[in-house]
């Protein structure tokens, strides 16, 4: 297994070009993907290497051009559609709830929509409430699509090349915050998109993270380490069909639980992975599940607001400790 | 009920020689029952106090029915609380479990998790220092299991007794043969989708009613089957009473008569169907039900079996097994089109009928079920 | 209008149009007996429009269709036993059952819904389009909908970017004049549909659609141009529908008056009219068709009956595909 250094960021683009020379039906189709690179210069470069057919630049109808990659997916291409971000997706949320999703059911089985769908998601920029929803529990609760939380450089890459050997639609979820961040990109293939990855070991209590929050929680069982606490930190990664199994494994070990999920704690799928535990690891609880997730406001811009509405370290070290009555 | 032998499948109980307070000691009378053979004394294998009767005098009981609750001497009353109000405990669901695994007394736990919630290092430390009730669950400790659970094991395994008895004699004595065919459903699944649709949830027919009924009616046309084999021949019996076997969810099995089935609506049948899984699942079913059934028909699709070669079930002489419906290839006007079929065999004791009998009698069944409105 | 060159093909518009009011008429008695359930929204009136426009498609071209596509799917080819057993919701319908009168779907004939969310359809046929396009693929997609969609946003995101792209796509409106209950001067603040093309830079174009005639001619003109390259053509049939929106409704937004004077100019009796004018039709003809359209429509309703119900196991089979 070879490892390079590099960006979240470079890691998607790389995903994406090799996609591209690998198959001539992707094509990339969002807005700003082409000249301008990107909103987050995740297509950078590659207008010039493949041309307007292929990188094609959308207006600003996200209804129509997510439709578009249906539409695209049933007549055989295989799209890659880029909404801008997650605060666009609800523009078409009718295309990707009515239609992506169901037309494979609703018609018998007769057709396959084998569309990838990447957006950007999550606050913590100071962009305020517009701009900071983290929509992917939402996704992750309609049948009929495969929603997945890309949290590393190689899942990065190797999740949205594992998305297009799916039939159906895939969503995929990439923090904004996580783009410029560096890491290790392992070239050992694809990603296996069915299962979540155990990124520590512990014994103590089940961190249960995915997205931007998975490096919160890691830091946090830093912090928890030094105070002789063991966190287990689980990346569900894959949020639709959910890994239940690996979750319920880890709190069995650890007997504790702790969910971190940067959306609004009310109906969001912190509430769900917490009653998965019910259902399947009740009496191998030693306390109650806790949730660590945003509060109960739209994301205000001041920093200090923001980051108190957020999930972020201490508050998850301090959920952990409480748990333990320590 | 005890089994006093294999050809016993039942008894009824005449009279208590005992009443509920009452002190017995092992080897004491303390009931009559009387059998197929004769009417015997039952005693008892247990010394302790008489705490309830579960089967009044007149009733007619399989073997392996319990017939009353006998507390053991130095044994609390039944349903003891073992803890004063675990509800109210303030403890782990997973310490809980522990606790029980390490045989802990919860109340003996005290609590240092937050907010004093008793916690698995809780148990442990308890553990380690002694704590525990009993050297292993179920062992000879000065707690045995509590009654009622030993009551139901005990009932279970004379239930499985019973069971032995019968089918050991059946296999036996009765030589079976099998004959096996597969019938379309296509119009009996549509017909019944169809009825459905003008019922009530609650009146909703499921199509094991229509295999009961076709079975019932088939036997009018093949009476031999309707049969029971006694003082080695066969007596054909006018009325038809098809068993209809039920799992027990603790395990085992009966198969109580729908009695005069072929006279019984499809609604009624229905209605008498939920009654009697109801009531077979509640151990309440009437002793007539469980003496009368002149054929038996079992039934596995549930289980997503296709074919069930059943075993007659003493003294009848056949059984009818249906697997479960399910989408098949079949032809019906030189066109393959994908349609619901069930499987039905036949067992059959070869002493009565042979295998041409047989077959015709499945036709009838098959003939009967593509008219499913005139069941 | 001229006579028809082809009296064949004349007949077989007649033949089209009876068959879809037959059908329908069947599927209303059958509703009342309870054997259909759910919504069912009949084209009766609207005949013409998809007769006359499905004429000029291939077998290669797609059709992306609205809740109200029954006469669509039957025009396209797809069985009407097939149709009926989908309304029944059984097995053997187009759609395995599970979508009923709304979500017809097949496969082997590009029919690609019954996409019953109003505007929704729209955005998949410029996909569609896409997908032909990038492929090379000489196709047109013809994408059905109503005067009510052009209100959505979803209906001039499709226009725009299938101008932008110039795509093969056929917008195809068929205005009734009525979003459900609402009156189109109620609903558009331009009434003249045709002319919202100009606002997207594509061909835009009126035509009547209770003459079959009409339609058809149109609808090839377009057909030609799109298939040509010249990008998408929007095209809006001036219809109007019999009945009630779904099965009953109680019609407090239109007259009777107004029902009675659109049925004046059905355009059955008004093409069979025409016919018969040109000597093309007797009624010995017309006897035979439709013999044939009921012993179809016996058929079909035969073939629903005889269907099985979708074992209650498969519930989520193909919500994905399946893994082998």
């Amino acid at each position: 297994m070879t490892m390079t250094k590099t960006t979240y960021r470079e890691a998607v683009r790389a995903g994406l070009r090799e996609a591209l020379q690998r198959d001539p039906l992707v094509f990339l189709m969002g807005e700003d993907v082409g000249r301008y690179g990107g909103t987050y210069a995740c297509s950078h470069g590659l207008l010039e290497e493949f041309g307007p057919e292929r990188i094609r630049d959308a207006p600003l109808s996200e209804s129509a051009f997510v439709g578009a990659g249906i539409g695209a997916a049933l007549g055989g291409m295989k799209p890659i559609v880029e909404v801008m971000t997650v605060n666009f997706s609800l523009l078409a949320l009718d295309q990707i709830v009515n239609n992506a999703a169901t037309i494979r059911h609703m018609s018998g089985g007769q057709f396959s929509i084998p569309l990838v769908l990447r957006m950007a998601t999550g606050g913590g920029r100071q962009v305020a409430a517009q701009h900071s929803h983290s929509f992917e529990g939402w996704y992750a609760h309609i049948p009929g699509i495969t929603v997945l939380t890309p949290a590393t450089v190689t899942d990065a890459k190797g999740m949205l090349l594992a998305a297009l050997r799916e039939p159906d639609p895939v969503l995929i979820f990439e923090h904004a915050y996580l783009y410029p961040m560096e890491g290790e990109l392992e070239e050992a293939g694809l990603v296996d998109i069915s299962k979540a990855a155990l990124r520590r070991q512990g014994r103590d209590v089940s961190l249960l993270t995915f997205g931007g929050s998975l490096w919160k929680s890691l830091e946090a069982a830093e912090r928890l380490a030094a105070e002789g606490i063991e966190a287990e930190v689980i990346d569900l990664r894959v949020l639709r069909p959910l890994d239940t199994a690996t979750i319920l494994a880890s709190v069995r070990k650890t007997h504790r639980a702790v969910i971190v999920d940067e959306a609004w704690r009310t109906g969001s799928f912190a509430a769900e992975i917490s009653a998965q535990i019910m259902e399947g690891a009740f009496y191998d609880l030693d306390g109650p599940v806790a949730r660590v997730c945003s509060a109960e406001a739209p994301l205000p811009y001041p920093k200090h607001l923001e980051d108190a509405a957020l999930p972020n370290v201490e508050g998850i070290a301090r959920a952990v400790r409480g748990l333990l009555g320590a | 009920m005890p089994t006093l032998g294999a050809d016993m499948s039942d008894g009824t109980l005449v009279a208590w020689k005992k009443k509920p307070g009452d002190p017995v000691t092992r080897g004491e009378i303390i009931a009559e029952v009387e059998t197929d053979k004769a009417a015997i004394d039952v005693e008892v294998f247990t010394t302790g106090v008489i705490e309830k009767m579960l089967v009044q005098p007149g009733e007619k009981v399989p073997v392996g029915t319990v017939l009353a609750i006998i507390r053991e001497a130095g044994q609390p009353a039944s349903a003891p609380a073992p803890q004063a109000g675990p509800g109210r405990l303030k403890i782990s669901p997973s310490a809980r479990q522990l606790a029980l695994e390490l045989g802990v007394e919860l109340a003996s736990l005290q609590g240092t998790g937050p907010g004093g919630a008793i916690s698995r290092e809780d148990v442990v430390r308890v553990a380690k220092a002694g704590g525990m009730r009993h050297e292993t669950r179920g062992g000879t400790g000065e707690q045995p299991l509590a009654p009622v659970a030993e009551a139901a094991a005990d009932r279970l395994l004379r239930m499985r007794q019973a069971i032995a008895a019968a089918m050991t004699r059946s296999k036996r004595e009765i030589p079976h043969y099998y004959l096996s065919t597969t019938i379309g459903m296509g119009r009996a699944m549509a017909w019944l989708g169809e009825e459905n649709l003008k019922r009530p949830v609650t009146e909703r027919l499921l199509y094991g009613v229509l295999l009961i009924k076709a079975v019932a009616l088939a036997l009018r046309e093949v009476p031999e089957l309707n049969a029971v084999w006694k003082d080695g021949q066969a007596a054909q019996s006018r009325a038809i009473h098809v068993g209809v076997a039920i799992s027990l969810r603790q395990g085992g099995l009966v198969a109580p008569a729908l009695h005069d089935t072929d006279r019984q609506s499809l609604s009624e049948l229905m209605q008498n169907f939920r009654d009697l899984v109801k009531r077979a699942r509640a151990g309440s079913l009437r002793s007539s039900e469980l003496s009368d059934p002149t054929i038996t028909v079992t039934s596995l699709g549930e289980q997503g079996v296709e074919t069930v070669f059943g075993v007659i079930y003493p003294p009848q002489v056949a059984l009818v097994g249906f697997g479960k419906v399910v989408e098949r290839p079949w032809v019906a006007e030189g066109r393959v089109l994908p349609s619901p079929v069930v499987t039905a065999t036949l067992s059959a004791d070869h002493r009565v009928t042979d295998g041409h009998r047989g077959g015709l009698f499945l036709a009838a069944v098959d003939r009967l079920l593509q008219e499913p409105s005139r069941l | 209008m001229n006579v028809p060159a082809d009296r064949n093909h004349a007949l077989e518009l007649l033949r089209q149009m009876l068959r879809i009011r037959r059908f329908e008429e069947k599927t209303a008695e059958l509703y009342s007996l309870g054997k259909i359930r759910g919504f069912l929204h009949l084209y009766i009136g609207e005949e013409a429009v998809a007769v006359g426009a499905l004429q000029a498609l291939g077998p290669e071209d797609a059709v992306v269709a609205t809740y109200r596509e029954h006469g669509h799917a039957l025009v396209r080819g797809t069985p009407a036993g097939s149709l009926m057993a989908e309304l029944y919701g059984k097995a053997n319908g187009c759609a395995r059952g599970r979508g009923g009168s709304m979500h017809f779907f097949d496969a082997s004939r590009r029919f690609y819904g019954g996409l019953a969310i109003v505007g929704g359809g729209l955005p998949v046929a410029v996909g569609l389009a896409l997908a032909d396009k990038l492929q090379g693929r000489p196709r047109v997609t013809a994408c059905f909908f109503g005067d009510g969609a052009v209100a959505e946003g979803e209906f001039h995101e499709s226009l725009n970017l299938a101008a932008l792209w110039k795509l093969p796509v056929l917008f195809l409106c068929e205005n009734n004049l009525y979003a459900m209950g609402t009156a189109l001067a109620r609903h558009q603040s331009q009434t003249d549909i045709a002319r919202k093309a100009q606002a997207y830079n594509l061909p835009g174009e009126a035509v009547d659609g209770m003459d079959v005639l009409a339609v058809e001619a149109a609808t090839a003109g377009a057909v030609e141009t799109v298939r040509g390259g010249g990008g998408p053509y929007l095209l809006e049939y001036r219809t109007y529908r019999f009945r009630a929106h779904s099965m009953y409704d109680a019609e407090r937004y239109r007259t009777k008056d107004e029902v009675e004077q659109w049925k004046q100019r059905d355009p059955i009796a008004a093409f069979e009219g025409l016919l018969r004018e040109w000597k093309c039709l007797t009624s010995d003809d017309l006897a035979a068709i439709e013999a044939d359209i009921a012993a179809e429509i016996d058929k079909a309703v035969a073939f629903a009956e005889a269907g099985a119900w979708e074992p209650v196991e498969d519930l989520t089979k193909d919500v994905y595909t399946e893994r082998t």
